[in-house]
């Protein structure tokens, strides 16, 4: 394995981490809030290593939301996950199936972002060094930053209300996310359809509303797609 | 707070999500060659997943409801931590916005009124 290569990923994903570290401390608060032990929220972070999904479902398990409805609101937050596994795959084609399975299970937002523009611009790269340089780096932190998270929650008065930090890094992700008009109508209907079904049963409002974003997203894609054609 | 199910369900619930998120990350790189594309429809609608559920995760926390009416306190914080968000995209200043708002509202401003 190529070393350059593989520090040149822990180099690419340390401004990352600054906003990596915030979201498992609160992973593990939310665990912990939750009524998961230790070993469960840490086991949940190396099981699961997928935080937006970790953290709804940690909201859900407070609630006491049925487990299929836990289950179907995760797997739908990490389908996006798929969009990224057909765009890495044909540079992971020459690996053998193991290597491929243990770089699967590293496959996130950033560690994806980060190899596919590097191996799209430097053509010799040891891809598996630098795909392990940064996934491998992010798997560390995210993992000490959940216990970190855990152990923090023991220490805090409920008053402060520390369960808001929750949102507010889902928020700071969310921005960026609406980066265009259909992708700023989907998180306007996902959101506005998620207060109103809140109160639903079996707590299925945040698949409701995922799910009415999804679908707003594509019928503003279609409208302003008409539009652009109308206008020319 | 803490939680109905007992330690076997919280488990199973762990394994369940992280089986089927290992599926969804192996897919393509495990299957390439086999499985075509994705189907352009379906890629369509996964471009519009992490704003949609991302706003259906965070609005509902910002308005809330308590026993006499809208949570004053959320909402606020949540408002001064969208702004922050917008003008920073930073993750820190997001946080610091948001929780900072919610202590001098809950504990500084609205206790004064």
């Amino acid at each position: 394995m190529d070393a350059a290569a593989f520090r040149r990923g822990v180099r690419d994903v340390s401004p990352l981490l600054l906003g990596i570290a915030p979201f498992g401390v609160v992973a593990g608060i939310a665990a912990a809030n939750a009524g998961l032990s230790a070993l469960q929220a840490l086991g949940m972070s190396v099981i699961v290593f997928a935080g937006a999904a970790q953290l709804a479902a940690l909201e859900l398990v407070d609630q006491g939301a049925p487990f299929t409805i836990i289950v179907v609101t995760a797997v739908v937050i990490n389908l996006r996950m798929l969009m990224y596994s057909a765009s890495i795959a044909p540079y992971f084609q020459s690996f053998t199936a193991r290597v491929k399975g243990g770089l699967a299970y590293l496959l996130t937002d950033q560690a994806y972002a980060l190899s596919i523009s590097r191996y799209r611009s430097t053509d010799g790269v040891d891809r598996v060094a630098y795909y392990l340089g940064a996934g491998g780096t992010l798997w560390l932190v995210w993992q000490i930053t959940t216990l970190v998270g855990v152990f923090a929650q023991a220490g805090v008065p409920e008053a402060l209300g520390l369960e808001f930090a929750v949102p507010l890094v889902f928020l700071a992700l969310l921005v960026p996310a609406m980066e265009d008009g259909p992708t700023t109508v989907a998180g306007l209907v996902g959101g506005a359809v998620a207060v109103v079904a809140a109160g639903l049963p079996l707590n299925v409002g945040l698949l409701v509303g995922a799910t009415a974003g999804i679908l707003g997203g594509l019928a503003a894609e279609t409208v302003l797609a008409v539009e652009a054609t109308d206008g020319h | 707070m803490a939680t109905s199910y007992g330690d076997p369900v919280v488990w199973a619930l762990i394994v369940v999500i992280g089986v089927c998120t290992y599926g969804i990350r192996y897919s393509f790189i495990g299957l390439f060659g086999y499985l075509d594309e994705i189907p352009s429809r379906l890629e369509r609608a996964l471009r519009y997943v992490p704003a949609a559920v991302l706003a259906a995760l965070v609005v509902p926390s910002f308005v809330t409801l308590t026993g006499t009416g809208l949570a004053v306190d959320k909402l606020v914080a949540g408002a001064l931590a969208t702004a922050v968000a917008w003008r920073t995209e930073n993750v820190f200043a997001t946080m610091a916005a948001g929780m900072g708002g919610l202590w001098l509202l809950r504990f500084g401003i609205l206790p004064a009124l």
